[in-house]
C-alpha cells in the first residue's frame, strides 16, 4: 500500500485535477459535458459514472496490458469500455430510472468519450495497476467536478433550484427576479465552460511547463 | 516477473489474436447477459411505474411519490380495455389492470390493437388513450385524457426520447404548454376527422381545437400535431360513439 502513495503516484493523481485537467486543459469529453449539465443531479451521476468507468477500464487494461495483441489493442480497449458502460447503464436503469432517462443516450456515449480511450492508450497500456487506477480515478474526478460546477451554476440560475430543491426564495421572485432561461440551453454550458477555462488558465495553470 | 512468461508467447501471431478475440468476446457476452438478466425485474418495475405515472399525468394527477403511484393507479383505473379501430372490445381489461391494454406497445398500436384506459376521477368517467409519433430527432409519445363526452380533452402528457433541450423537449418539460390542451375539442362539427392540432401562433384560427406550437420547435410541434391526427384518428369510431348519443355506457 505504501507504494501506492509514493511521490510519483501522488503526481499521477494530482496533475489531472488541475495542471493537466481533461476538460480544462486537454478539452476532452466536451460533448457530454455540454449536454447533461442542465441540472445538478444528472451532472453528478454522469461524473460518477465516468469516474468509475475510467478507473476500472484503466485497471482492467493495465492487468491485460502484456497479453493484448498490439494489432487489435484499440478493439480490446473498446470492448472493455463498452462492457463497463453497458453494465453501468443497466445499473442506472434499475436503481435511478429518472436519471437514466434524463441522461438518455449520453451514458451509452461514454464509450466514445475521448478521456477514456486517451487514458487507456496513453497510460494504462504502459503502467502498472496501482498508478493506472489512480490515473483513471483522478481523470474521472477532474472531469466530474467541472461537470458539477457547470451543472450547479446552470440549475441555480436557470431554474432557481439545486438538486430539485428551491434555493432562490419566493421573495426574490416577487421583487422582480426571473430565472434565466438561457442557462437551461446547451449553448450556455459552452459559454460557462469557456469562462471556467479562462479563469483556470489565468490564475491556476502555469502554461510554461 | 510475469512479463517473462508472457513474452514467450508471440502476441502478434494470427492464431493468438483470433483466440484472444474469441475468448474476450465470449467472456464479455456472459458478463453482460448475467448482469442484464439479474437486473431485468427491477428495471421492468421502473418502466411500469413510469408508464403509470404518465397515464396519471394525462389525468392531471402529478407530483406523486414513487411509492404512491401504483396504489393511485389501481384506484383510478377501472379497466385497461383493448379495442380495435371498429370499436369492438377485444379484451375487457380489469381494475388497476396491468395485463391487457397496459401491456400493449407502439407496435401493437400499429397493428390496430388499441388501448383505452377507463378511469374514474372525482366520480366522473374519463378515458386515457396512448399516442405514438415522430418528433424531429426521434420517437415521441404521450397520453391523452378524454372527458366522458368523448370529445373534450381532459389532460395531456407528452414525452420524447431525443428532442432538443429547451426547444422540442418543451413538449415534456413545459407543463403550461401541456395544460393548454385541457378543454380543447378533439372533433369539430362540419369537419372530417380529428380537428385537434398544434399550429403556429400566426395560423391559430380556432382556439377550441387548435393549440399554440412551441416557438423554435416547429418540427417537433408538427410531429405532435401529426401524432394526434394519426393516433386519435384510429379511435374515431370510439370517439364518435358518444357524440351520436347512442350506445352509452
Amino acid at each position: 500500500m505504501s507504494k501506492l502513495f509514493s511521490k510519483e503516484n501522488k503526481e499521477v493523481f494530482r496533475s489531472p485535477l488541475s495542471k493537466d485537467n481533461p476538460v480544462l486543459v486537454q478539452v476532452l469529453g466536451i460533448c457530454s459535458a455540454l449536454a447533461v449539465t442542465s441540472q445538478l443531479k444528472p451532472s453528478i451521476v454522469m461524473g460518477l459514472a465516468v469516474t468509475i468507468i475510467t478507473a476500472f477500464a484503466n485497471v482492467i487494461i493495465s492487468l491485460l496490458r502484456n497479453t493484448i495483441p498490439n494489432r487489435i489493442r484499440i478493439i480490446v480497449q473498446l470492448v472493455v469500455v463498452a462492457a463497463l458502460v453497458t453494465v453501468v447503464s443497466q445499473i442506472l436503469k434499475a436503481y435511478v430510472y429518472d436519471v437514466s432517462v434524463q441522461l438518455s443516450v449520453y451514458v451509452g456515449l461514454i464509450i466514445t468519450n475521448c478521456i477514456l480511450m486517451g487514458r487507456l492508450e496513453a497510460f494504462a497500456m504502459t503502467n502498472k495497476v496501482g498508478p493506472s487506477f489512480l490515473d483513471g480515478l483522478s481523470n474521472g474526478i477532474g472531469y466530474a467536478y467541472i461537470l458539477v460546477a457547470v451543472g450547479g451554476i446552470r440549475e441555480l440560475f436557470g431554474r432557481g433550484t439545486l438538486l430539485g430543491y428551491q434555493v432562490v426564495p419566493q421573495c426574490v421572485y416577487d421583487a422582480g427576479y426571473i430565472n434565466n432561461g438561457m442557462m437551461t440551453m446547451p449553448a450556455m454550458a459552452l459559454i460557462l465552460l469557456g469562462c471556467i477555462i479562462w479563469i483556470h488558465r489565468a490564475y491556476f495553470c502555469n502554461e510554461d511547463k | 516477473m510475469e512479463d517473462k512468461g508472457k513474452r514467450s508467447l508471440n502476441t502478434n501471431s494470427n492464431t493468438y489474436i483470433i483466440m484472444y478475440a474469441t475468448v474476450m468476446v465470449i467472456a464479455v457476452a456472459f458478463i453482460l447477459a448475467f448482469v442484464s438478466s439479474y437486473l431485468k425485474p427491477v428495471q421492468d418495475t421502473n418502466v411500469m411505474l413510469d408508464k403509470k405515472k404518465q397515464i396519471l399525468a394525462a389525468l392531471n394527477i402529478n407530483g406523486l411519490e414513487d411509492k404512491d403511484v401504483a396504489a393511485r393507479y389501481a384506484d383510478v383505473v377501472e379497466a385497461d380495455m383493448i379495442i380495435d379501430s371498429d370499436n369492438n372490445v377485444v379484451r375487457q381489461g380489469e381494475k388497476g389492470g396491468e395485463r391487457d391494454g397496459f401491456a400493449l406497445n407502439s407496435s401493437d398500436f400499429k397493428k390496430g390493437r388499441l388501448a383505452v384506459y377507463v378511469c374514474r376521477v372525482d366520480g366522473g368517467v374519463k378515458y386515457v388513450v396512448p399516442v405514438y409519433g415522430m418528433g424531429l430527432w426521434g420517437p415521441i409519445s404521450g397520453y391523452i385524457g378524454i372527458d366522458s363526452d368523448r370529445n373534450t380533452v381532459y389532460g395531456a402528457y407528452f414525452t420524447h426520447e431525443s428532442e432538443t433541450a429547451g426547444l422540442g423537449a418543451e413538449i415534456k418539460d413545459n407543463k403550461a404548454w401541456q395544460q393548454q390542451f385541457r378543454g380543447k375539442k378533439i372533433m369539430k362539427e362540419g369537419t372530417e376527422g380529428i380537428a385537434l392540432a398544434v399550429v403556429k401562433k400566426s395560423e391559430l384560427r380556432d382556439r377550441s381545437v387548435q393549440c399554440d406550437g412551441i416557438t423554435g420547435a416547429t418540427l417537433t410541434s408538427d410531429g405532435v400535431s401529426l401524432m394526434l391526427k394519426d393516433c386519435l384518428g384510429k379511435y374515431t369510431k370510439f370517439l364518435e360513439q358518444n357524440n351520436e348519443g347512442k350506445n352509452n355506457e
